[in-house]
């Protein structure tokens, strides 16, 4: 009787259901349970990809084995190491995305400074058209830069991606471009006419002044930047095809690369290529970027909110 | 007189420093974009035959136009296909998407962590990448794919939804994978919305369920719109695009030569253009609607 009347249900209710001010413990747990349910389905393939690699051949064969390899087997990896000449591909694709990172992220806040504060006859034009060219795809324009880079002996060397880099028209510029574009708009003016009227040149207050408190959108540009000349393919491999070869390069042939190395007809059974040492060339693949992913990962994740992109 | 002088003095010196510091793009652009295309399309008018002492041109005017459209029996089921996937995959991306941010709106421990989870396929997504764990059959939706029954059930629908169905389930995950950033514009507009707007209408007794028509959506019809456009633009420039590979395999083919790939280019384009504006007017008379 007494427990009863001490059992207060609003109590009960407003733990599970949630009041006003604090939502209930069933809500709770049904977010948790959805957000892990969805995360998991949404990296599934990743957790598919680092289990398959860690697999041993009989593993692979072994129907029971799904989830847990019955053994901490790293074969996969020396050989995916080897098939991808990983120093030298990992150097090369640092190499190439960082540095025309970059200078296109310079460059790009350059062009954003002149259009966001200065007025001029065509600044809407510009606008515009640097719209459009995030919309042109790049095989409208690919062919003749090709064909030109060609005659001028450039074709393979990394100077194919830092010439369009130099010159605010490199991978994704555009995005780069009104990011800064965007940035500086919100900036107060403020600083800049005082400096200004202490007889400042405008290269020195953008140096000086613009660059400084816009330190957000550099570092979200050129982390931006890196991730996507590293991922970008379709431009690579027609710019340095024969020369310089990237990691996603060297992966996209990888089944011929590992049968120079290990030459079917030649290597016993458990060195066949098979879906685990591909696996772990993919993970390798993604490996540098995940390390950096998880480093920087606050300015990935705010990055839409400290630069102002979507600017309604 | 010499005040009116001045006046326009110092709007050309500011017009001029405007010049000097986007000079690398006009320069850029003029290099790198306008003239590839205007050549790309010079192209697309000739049969192209690459020599040892340079590139030689016939003109053919619309012979590689017409090839396109009505002899090869490829480009235009690609074409098809492409624009079916991508009108697909767009509002799944925006569904999902707005769902995600809408639940990282919310407050709860470790949303960061779940934050994190759910950018991070914009980090690592590539061509090569995706294109292995494809053909491992990662990416499609874990196990509905391998039922006999739904494979019988595919086999069942006509041609024009089969292929569509099928593309939605082998994908399915791939096609969630390119919400990451659509979920940050969500949810930084779901930021910007004032919190006292729900108060007042909890207040008048409208449910959550109510609030959210009345009020969360018509505040995302911007983001709906940056979002759709971004979807279909990546979706369109993605490397492992089959028109794209077509395209891009038909560059060096004998049969098809840089003049047939860039007539493929500009039709290519065209269909993007049309997709785009497909969506925009879509999502646009749509905000138009909800805010009356």
């Amino acid at each position: 009787m007494q427990t009863l009347r001490r059992f207060n249900p609003d109590w009960l209710k407003s733990l599970l259901f949630g009041s006003r001010t604090r939502s209930g413990l069933v809500f709770v747990v049904l977010i948790y349970a959805l957000l892990i349910a969805i995360g998991f389905v949404y990296l599934y393939p990743l957790l598919f990809m680092f289990v398959t690699s860690l697999k041993s051949p009989s593993d692979l064969l072994n129907p029971m084995v799904q989830w847990v390899p019955t053994e901490f087997y790293t074969g996969n990896y020396e050989k995916a190491y080897r098939v991808l000449n990983y120093p030298n591909t990992l150097m090369a694709s640092i190499l190439v995305s960082v540095v025309p990172s970059l200078i296109q992220t310079f460059v790009a806040s350059l062009v954003g400074y002149g259009l966001a504060r200065y007025r001029f006859w065509g600044r809407n034009i510009a606008l515009l058209l640097i719209l459009a060219t995030f919309i042109i795809p790049p095989q409208n324009t690919v062919i003749p830069q090709m064909l030109t880079y060609k005659e001028q002996g450039l074709l393979g060397s990394p100077w194919a991606l830092i010439l369009p880099a130099m010159l605010a028209q490199g991978y994704k510029s555009a995005i780069f471009i009104l990011i800064f574009y965007q940035s500086f708009l919100s900036l107060p003016k403020v600083l800049e006419e005082a400096a200004r009227l202490d007889g400042a040149s405008d290269l020195r207050i953008f140096l000086t002044i613009a660059i400084p408190s816009a330190l957000p959108a550099f570092i979200v540009s050129f982390i931006f930047s890196v991730v996507w000349y590293w991922n970008e393919t379709f431009l690579t491999s027609i710019f340095l095809e024969g020369g310089v070869t990237t990691l996603p390069m060297q992966l996209s042939r990888f089944v011929q690369a590992y049968e120079n190395l290990y030459p079917p007809g030649t290597v016993n059974i458990f060195d066949r290529l098979n879906e685990a040492v591909k696996m772990s060339g993919t993970f390798l693949n993604i490996a540098p970027l995940l390390v950096m992913y998880f480093l920087l990962q606050r300015w990935f994740v705010e990055s839409v909110e400290r630069t102002g992109i979507t600017g309604e | 007189m010499t005040i009116l002088r001045r006046a326009i003095s110092l709007r050309l010196r500011e017009a001029l420093h405007g010049y000097g510091f986007i000079a690398l793009w006009i320069v850029g652009f003029s290099l790198f974009t306008l003239f590839p295309l205007i050549e790309t399309f010079r192209y697309s008018l000739h049969q192209v035959t690459v020599t040892a002492e340079g590139i030689r041109l016939d003109f053919v005017q619309w012979a590689n136009y017409t090839r396109a459209l009505f002899t090869d029996p490829n480009f235009i089921e690609l074409v098809i296909g492409y624009a079916i996937e991508t009108l697909v995959s767009v509002p799944i991306v925006l569904i999902f998407s707005m769902i995600i941010a809408l639940f990282l709106n919310l407050n709860f421990k470790f949303k960061g962590l779940f934050r994190t989870i759910f950018f991070l396929p914009v980090v690592i997504t590539s061509g090569p990448v995706i294109r292995e764990l494809t053909a491992q059959g990662a990416t499609s939706a874990p196990g509905i794919a391998n039922i006999p029954a739904v494979a019988e059930f595919i086999a069942q629908l006509p041609r024009t939804l089969r292929n569509p169905t099928e593309y939605l389930l082998t994908s399915f995950i791939l096609i969630l994978w390119f919400s990451g950033v659509q979920i940050l514009i969500y949810l930084s507009s779901l930021q910007k919305v004032d919190k006292s707007i729900y108060e007042a209408a909890a207040i008048d007794g409208a449910s959550a369920w109510e609030a959210y028509w009345k009020i969360t959506l018509p505040s995302l019809s911007t983001a709906n719109i940056v979002n759709a456009v971004y979807t279909v633009i990546t979706l369109s420039h993605f490397s492992e695009n089959k028109v794209i590979q077509y395209v891009y395999n038909q560059t060096y083919a004998v049969q098809g030569g840089i003049g047939y790939a860039s007539a493929m280019a500009f039709l290519y384009f065209a269909v993007m253009t049309v997709l785009l504006g497909i969506v925009y007017l879509f999502l646009a008379q749509q905000a138009k609607r909800e805010r009356n």
